[in-house]
C-alpha cells in the first residue's frame, strides 16, 4: 500500500459563514498541520459541521479563505478537492451495495483496478465478505466502517469526520475510537475529526481546537488544554473546573496574589492568563483534597473550609460537593485508592490544593458562560460571604 | 449549493414545458369556457357565437337543470359518505392489522382500477339485474317488492358511484393510517383509554389528513360523473354531467353547457373550501 | 356534512354490540342462580365470559367489515371475468347464460374493438411518455429549487386533479372549437397529457422529497460532477417513482372516457368503443379485454414485489463476484 506523503497543512484564514443575519462561523483562523489527527471540539450548534462543509466545498463561505498547502481551494467545486468526508449520518448510497459504495469515488476518477483497492480497504475496516450487502442490511457500526472505507479509499489529503461515532452506543464508540487510531497510523494523511464529546477528542487527537459560538477558544494538545485552559469555557467544557471569582492585588516573586471571598490565594504567574484585575481562579476537582482539620493541610497548600453537602459514588472515584463558608460550591474528586475512608455528608472539611495546580483566567463578568455563573458572586455578596467566613473562623477558635 | 446566476434560471427551464402545457390546455380552456358561458344563446355552432356577456345564461341553466345539479351533489355526497364508512375499516385493517397480507390487500384495492372503468360499471348491470341474485335475495327478504327492481333506481347509481371512487378513499386513508406510529396507540392504551377511546382520541384525529384527502378525491369526481347515471339509471337519475354532455355533444348548446360546467366547478370549489376550513388543511398531494 | 357521524358510527356500533351481549349473558346467568352468592358468582363469571367474548367481537368486527368491503370492491371484477366466459342470450342481455371459451379464442370478434384497443394503447404510450418527462422535470424544479412563484405553480399543478373531468373536457372542447382546431388523435393526446402531468408531478415529487439530499453531496464529495451525481445517485433512486408515475399515467390515459368523449372527434379509443356499444349491445369480448387488463396489472404488481424480494435475498447471500466491469 503506497501511502502518499501528505504535503502542506490545511489552513482556514478568516473563514466566516452567515445564514441570513446569523453568523454561524465567525472569522475562524485555524491551521491543521499536515499528517495530524486534529479534533474540532465544541457544543452542538457551535458551527462545527458548517466549518467542515466549507472545507469539503458543500457550503460556500461568506468570507475568508481555505488553503491546502499553497493552493487556495476556497472556490473549488467539491469534486475537485482532494478532501473526503465521513458524513454525520453516513449518507451511504442505498441503491448500491457495499462494494459499489466504496468504489464510487475511484470510479468517478477513472482509477484503474478498482476491485483490489476496494477489497484491501474493506479488509482494513474488517468488512471482508460484505461486498454485496446493501447498507440497510448492516448494523450502525458496520455502516460507519463503510462510510470510512468509502472516504479513505480515495487517499484524501484531508479526511473530514463529522461526529462519525455520534450514532453508536458507548461500547461500540470505544471500539471504533481504537479502530480510528489504528486506521490513521495505517493510512496516514490528515484527519479532521469533529465531535462534541471531549473525551473522544482527547483520546483520539494530537491537536484539539475548542470551538464556541463560531470561534476557536483554544488550540493545543489535549494535555495543554486540560492542564492550562485559556478561557472559562474551555476550563468547564473540557473536563470540569472549580472557578473562584477574585481580584489580583499583588505579586510575590513568581506568584500572583489573588483575593477571593475574603481569602488570599497565590497562583504561579506562569499559570496565569492575566496579571491584574478581575480574575477567575481555577482548580480541577481531582486536584483538590479534603481533610478534617487545619493541621492536616500540607505545608504550602491553600484551603477553604466548608461542609460536605453531597456525595456521589462513581466506583473509580467519589465526588464530593463542598459548600464553603464563603458561600462557594466546590467539586472534589477523591480517587478510590482504598486508603481514605468515605466522608459522610454533613461533615465539616477543609478543601486544599497546591498553588501550582491552580490557574488564573480572565474574568469578564458580562461574558460569563453558564458554567461559571454560580461561581460569579457579586462584590456585595462576596464581601458578606467573607464576613461570614471570618465569623465562623472566629467562632471556632 | 445553487451557483448564483445559473442557479436562478434552472428551475424555470425545468418548469417551462410542463407549465406551458398546463397554461395552454388547462388554464386557457378554463378561460374560454367561462367566455363561452356568456355567449349569445341565440347563436349556434354553425352560424357562430357572439360574445354578448349574457349572464342570463346562468339563471336560465339553473331554472332548466337545477334538479340535475342538486342531484349531482346529493348523490356524490351520499357516495362520499358511504365510501368513508366502508373505506375506513378496510384502510384501518390494511394499515394496522394485515401484517404480511398488507401488500396483497393493497393489490386487491388497486388492481380493479386497471379493469376498464366502463366495463366494471357495466358489470353492476349484471349484478343488479332483475333476474340476478341480489334482487332475488332482497325480494325474498321483503326488502324489495316482488316486482321491485334495483336497476334504473337511485340506489343502483349510488351503489356504483360509491364503488367507482372507493379506492380513492381507501388509499389516502391507508397512507395516513400507515404513517401512524403504533406506539402511540399503545401509549394511549397505557394511559387507560379503552379501544373505542383510543380510536376516537388518537387514531381518528391523526388520520384526519387521510379523511380530508379521501373525501375530496371521492367527492369531486363523483359530482362530475355521469357514466353511472347513464348506464345504471334513467333520465330520472340524470346528474349535471349528463346534461352538460348532451348540451355539448347532442343539442350543441355551448353557452348553456358551459354555464353548467362553470356552475359545477364553482359549487365544488365553494364546498371544498368550506370542508377544508372545517376539517383543517390537508397536505396537498 | 355527515363528518361527525362518519367519525364515530363505526366504533359506536362495535361497543354497542359488545355491551349488549355482555349484559344479556350476565343477567341470564344471574336469574338462573337463586341465592345471592350464586348470583354474585354467576354475574362475575358471566361478566368475565361476556367480557372476553365482547372483546373478541370488538377486536374482530373490523376485520369482518373490511372483508365485506373488499368483496364489494372485487365483485364487479369477478363478474367481468365471469362474463368473459359467457355466451349472452341476446345482444342487450347482461345476464349469465351459457359457458363458452369463444370470447377468449376470438377476442377481436366485435367490429372495431381491437382497433379501438390499439388506438388506446397508442394514445396511452404517447401521453405517458410526454407527461412523464414534463412532470418529472417539474417535480425536480419544485423539490430542488426555491424560486419566485413556486406557490402559484403548485396550485396550477394540482388544479387539474381537483377539477371534475366534465369540466376539463368541456373547457378544452370550447377552446378547440373557438380556435377552429379539428378534434382527433392528437387532441386526445393533448388532453391526456394535461391531466396526467399533475399525477406524475405528485408521484415523482413524493419520491424525490423523500430522498436524502446529502446523498448528492456525498457523491460530489466523492468526485462526481453535478451531472454524474445526478446520473449515478439521484436518477437511480428516483427511478422507481418515475416508473410508478408512468404506470399511473398510462392507466389513467388508457381508461379515460369523459375527457376523451369531448375531444376525440371521430377517433375511437377503447372506452369510447364500450360507451358506444353499451347503447347498441355489448360484445362479450369487452369483458375479455377487461379481464386481461386486470390480469396484466396483477402480474406487474406481483413481478415488482417478487423482483424486490429476490434482489434482496440474493444480496444477503455473500456472493463474491470479483471485478465488475468499470462503467
Ligand atoms: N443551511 C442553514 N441555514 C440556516 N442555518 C443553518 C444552516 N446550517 C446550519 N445552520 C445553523 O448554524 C448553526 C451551526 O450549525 P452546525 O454547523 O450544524 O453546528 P454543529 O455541527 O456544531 O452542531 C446552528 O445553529 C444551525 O441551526
Ligand atoms: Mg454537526
Amino acid at each position: 500500500m503506497v501511502v502518499e506523503e501528505p504535503s502542506g497543512a490545511l489552513r482556514l484564514v478568516g473563514l466566516s459563514k452567515r445564514f441570513g443575519a446569523v453568523t454561524v462561523v465567525d472569522r475562524l483562523d485555524l491551521t491543521v498541520p499536515a499528517g495530524s489527527f486534529f479534533a474540532l471540539l465544541g457544543p452542538s450548534g457551535c458551527g462545527k459541521t458548517t466549518t467542515l462543509r466549507m472545507v469539503a466545498g458543500l457550503t460556500e463561505p461568506t468570507g475568508g479563505r481555505i488553503l491546502l498547502g499553497d493552493e487556495d481551494i476556497t472556490r473549488l467545486r467539491p469534486y475537485r478537492r482532494p478532501v473526503n468526508t465521513v458524513f454525520q449520518s453516513y449518507a451511504l448510497f442505498p441503491h448500491l451495495d457495499v462494494f459499489e459504495n466504496v468504489a464510487f469515488g475511484l470510479r468517478r476518477r477513472g482509477v484503474p483496478e478498482v476491485a483490489g483497492q476496494v477489497r484491501r480497504m474493506l479488509s482494513l475496516v474488517q468488512l471482508d465478505g460484505y461486498e454485496r450487502h446493501r447498507p440497510e442490511q448492516l448494523s450502525g457500526g458496520q455502516q460507519q466502517r463503510v462510510a470510512l472505507a468509502r472516504a479513505l479509499v480515495n487517499r484524501p489529503r484531508v479526511l473530514l469526520l463529522d461526529e462519525p461515532l455520534g450514532a453508536l452506543d458507548l461500547a461500540l464508540r470505544r471500539r471504533m475510537q481504537g479502530e480510528l487510531r489504528r486506521l490513521r497510523t495505517e493510512v496516514g494523511g490528515t484527519f479532521v475529526h469533529v465531535t462534541h464529546d471531549q473525551e473522544e477528542a482527547m483520546t483520539l487527537a494530537d491537536t484539539v481546537a475548542v470551538m464556541n459560538a463560531g470561534r476557536v477558544e483554544q488550540l493545543g494538545t489535549p494535555a495543554e488544554l486540560y492542564e492550562f485552559p485559556a478561557t472559562a469555557f474551555v476550563a468547564t467544557f473540557l473536563g470540569r473546573s472549580n472557578l473562584l471569582a477574585g481580584t489580583v492585588n499583588g505579586r510575590s516573586g513568581d506568584d500572583l496574589l489573588v483575593e477571593a471571598y475574603g481569602r488570599r490565594f497565590s497562583v504561579p504567574s506562569a499559570r496565569s492568563r492575566v496579571d491584574s484585575g478581575a480574575v477567575l481562579l481555577g482548580v480541577r476537582p481531582e486536584k483538590v483534597r479534603l481533610v478534617g482539620t487545619a493541621e492536616q493541610v500540607p505545608a504550602g497548600h491553600q484551603w477553604l473550609d466548608g461542609t460536605v453537602t453531597d456525595v456521589g459514588y462513581f466506583g473509580v472515584s467519589t465526588e464530593y460537593s463542598v459548600r464553603t463558608g464563603a458561600g462557594v460550591e466546590l467539586s472534589v474528586f477523591a480517587a478510590a485508592d482504598g486508603e481514605s475512608a468515605r466522608i459522610p455528608a454533613g461533615s465539616p472539611v477543609l478543601a486544599h490544593w497546591h498553588p501550582r495546580h491552580a490557574f488564573l483566567l480572565h474574568h469578564d463578568p458580562h461574558h460569563c458562560l453558564h458554567h461559571c455563573l454560580h461561581h460569579d458572586l457579586h462584590d456585595d455578596a462576596a464581601a458578606a460571604a467573607a464576613a461570614a467566613a471570618a465569623a465562623v473562623r472566629a467562632g471556632r477558635e | 449549493m445553487s451557483r448564483s446566476g445559473r442557479g436562478r434560471v434552472v428551475p424555470y427551464l425545468l418548469l417551462l414545458p410542463g407549465l406551458l402545457w398546463l397554461v395552454l390546455f388547462f388554464l386557457a380552456p378554463a378561460v374560454q369556457l367561462a367566455a363561452t358561458s356568456l355567449y349569445d344563446p341565440a347563436g349556434s355552432l354553425t352560424s357562430g357565437y357572439a360574445m354578448t356577456w349574457s349572464f342570463g345564461n346562468y339563471p336560465d341553466a339553473v331554472a332548466a337543470y337545477g334538479a340535475q345539479l342538486g342531484r349531482s351533489f346529493g348523490y356524490a355526497g351520499l357516495a362520499t359518505l358511504l365510501a368513508l364508512l366502508l373505506g375506513y375499516p378496510l384502510a384501518y385493517v390494511i394499515a394496522l392489522r394485515a401484517g404480511r397480507w398488507q401488500y396483497l390487500l393493497l393489490v386487491c384495492v388497486v388492481a380493479p382500477m386497471f379493469t376498464s372503468f366502463l366495463v366494471r360499471t357495466l358489470a353492476w348491470k349484471t349484478v343488479l339485474s332483475d333476474g340476478g341474485a341480489v334482487v332475488g335475495l332482497l325480494r325474498d327478504l321483503h326488502l324489495l317488492a316482488p316486482d321491485g327492481r334495483l336497476l334504473a333506481t337511485p340506489a343502483a347509481v349510488v351503489t356504483s358511484l360509491t364503488y367507482c371512487y372507493l379506492p380513492f378513499m381507501v388509499l389516502p386513508l391507508y397512507a395516513s393510517l400507515q404513517r401512524l406510529d403504533p406506539r402511540l396507540l399503545e401509549a394511549a392504551g397505557d394511559l387507560f383509554a379503552r379501544p373505542a377511546q383510543v380510536f376516537r382520541r388518537v387514531t381518528l384525529p391523526l388520520s384526519m389528513p387521510g379523511v380530508v384527502a379521501g373525501t375530496l378525491l371521492t367527492f369531486i369526481p363523483a359530482t362530475g360523473d355521469y357514466v353511472n347515471a347513464e348506464l345504471l339509471g334513467t333520465p330520472n337519475e340524470y346528474m349535471v354531467g349528463n346534461v352538460i354532455d348532451a348540451a355539448f355533444l347532442v343539442r350543441l348548446d355551448y353557452p348553456q353547457g358551459a354555464a353548467l360546467s362553470v356552475l359545477l366547478m364553482v359549487a365544488i370549489l365553494a364546498l371544498v373550501i368550506g370542508w377544508l376550513r372545517r376539517a383543517g388543511p390537508a397536505e396537498a398531494g | 356534512m355527515g363528518g361527525r357521524f362518519g367519525r364515530f358510527a363505526a366504533v359506536r356500533f362495535g361497543r354497542f354490540a359488545a355491551d349488549t351481549f355482555a349484559r344479556f349473558v350476565a343477567i341470564g346467568f344471574g336469574r338462573f342462580a337463586a341465592d345471592r352468592l350464586g348470583r354474585f358468582v354467576a354475574e362475575r363469571f358471566g361478566r368475565f365470559v361476556a367480557d372476553r367474548f365482547g372483546r373478541f367481537v370488538a377486536d374482530h368486527w373490523v376485520l369482518a367489515v373490511a372483508a365485506l368491503v373488499l368483496g364489494y370492491l372485487l365483485l364487479p371484477v369477478a363478474v367481468v371475468a365471469g362474463l368473459s366466459f359467457n355466451q349472452p342470450s341476446s345482444r342487450l342481455s347482461y345476464d349469465f347464460a351459457e359457458f363458452t371459451l369463444d370470447n377468449w379464442r376470438d377476442p377481436c370478434a366485435g367490429p372495431g374493438m381491437c382497433a379501438a384497443v390499439l388506438r388506446s394503447v397508442q394514445v396511452g404510450f404517447v401521453a405517458t411518455a410526454v407527461s412523464t418527462v414534463l412532470g418529472t422535470l417539474m417535480a425536480f424544479a419544485l423539490v430542488r429549487h426555491r424560486f419566485r412563484g413556486r406557490a402559484a405553480v403548485n396550485v396550477l399543478v394540482l388544479a387539474p386533479v381537483a377539477t371534475p373531468e366534465v369540466v376539463l373536457g368541456t373547457s378544452l372542447l370550447a377552446l378547440l372549437v373557438a380556435a377552429g382546431i379539428p378534434q382527433g388523435f392528437w387532441t386526445v393526446v393533448i388532453a391526456h397529457v394535461m391531466f396526467c402531468v399533475s399525477f406524475v408531478v405528485v408521484t415523482v415529487r413524493a419520491r424525490l422529497s423523500g430522498m436524502d439530499g446529502r446523498l448528492e453531496e456525498a457523491a460530489m464529495d466523492l468526485y462526481a460532477s453535478e451531472w454524474q451525481a445526478f446520473r449515478r445517485v439521484t436518477l437511480p433512486l428516483v427511478l422507481p417513482g418515475i416508473a410508478a408515475a408512468a404506470l399511473l399515467a398510462f392507466s389513467l390515459s388508457f381508461d379515460d372516457f369523459v375527457v376523451t368523449n369531448f375531444n376525440s372527434g371521430t377517433t375511437v379509443t377503447f372506452p369510447m368503443y364500450v360507451w358506444g356499444a353499451s347503447q347498441r349491445g355489448i360484445p362479450p369480448q369487452v369483458n375479455v379485454v377487461g379481464t386481461a387488463m386486470f390480469a396484466v396489472a396483477l402480474l406487474m404488481l406481483a413481478a415488482s414485489r417478487l423482483g424486490r424480494r429476490s434482489t434482496r435475498s440474493s444480496r444477503s447471500t455473500r456472493s463474491r463476484r470479483s471485478t465488475r466491469g468499470r462503467r
